[in-house]
């Protein structure tokens, strides 16, 4: 998947990797699309929830070598 | 949109361990656009006390009190496997190794992120402690009635 920006998170563990997201994702313009790279399997639960509580859209979770790749779209402002 | 959900933590003990589960749900209710309220009542209190400061409080019983009860983030320690500070030193030791933040780098990222820090009047005279018995992140002291009704405005209120 193809996005506009991305932060790494490798090595993080929870809350911090929905911290960085919710930092960056002000950054990025409505419609734009996050990656994270991370390795703490939390996320894979974790981002669709943060993303059903802020309304922004989770796309899809990929993993592969035990990196999971998290793609957000930003949906609102 | 509608009015912000929040979140209200009553923070009532003081060990490391609670300390940090608080901060960290703190931390990401306020990522999800919560409004975020934590009261600090009874041995709470200690986290968010200043590190080394002399607390300046009235009267013998709650001087020789306050020179007990140590407070500060330096000062806080596991609730199990203490064991005179070696367990909380090598808990702190692990959290670093994983790069997680400390309990002081949270409680600053915590008031970055617009999470209020409130502490109880009525313990903090019992106990003796001054408004700069605590650090700078921390508001105004307020009572229980203010806690209920930010509690009844809550979504999500948790005792810890």
């Amino acid at each position: 998947m193809k996005a506009d920006e991305s932060i790494d998170c490798v090595g993080l563990y929870c809350p911090m990797p929905i911290v960085k997201t919710a930092e960056k994702i002000k950054q990025l313009k409505t419609g734009e699309i996050l990656e994270i790279v991370a390795d703490d399997k939390g996320i894979k639960a974790d981002m669709p929830a943060w993303c059903k509580a802020t309304g922004h859209e989770c796309l899809g979770v990929e993993e592969s070598k035990g990196e999971i790749k998290v793609y957000v779209k930003k949906v609102h402002e | 949109m509608s009015a912000k959900e929040k979140l209200t933590i009553v923070v009532f003990s003081d060990n490391l361990d609670k300390a940090l589960a608080a901060f960290m749900l703190a931390t990401t209710g306020a990522t999800m656009d919560m409004e975020v309220e934590m009261f600090f009542t009874f041995w709470g209190l200690n986290i968010i006390k200043k590190n080394n400061t002399k607390i300046k409080s009235r009267g013998i019983k709650r001087k020789l009190f306050n020179l007990i009860n140590r407070g500060g983030t330096d000062h806080i320690k596991l609730s199990k496997f203490n064991m005179l500070g070696v367990g909380t030193w090598m808990m702190k030791k692990l959290m670093k190794e994983i790069n997680m933040p400390s309990l002081d780098e949270m409680i600053v990222m915590s008031h970055q992120m617009g999470v209020k820090l409130t502490p109880c009047t009525t313990t903090c005279a019992l106990m003796g402690l001054p408004e700069d018995a605590f650090r700078s992140e921390v508001s105004e002291m307020a009572g229980a009635a203010y806690f209920l009704n930010e509690a009844k405005e809550s979504q999500v209120t948790l005792f810890i």
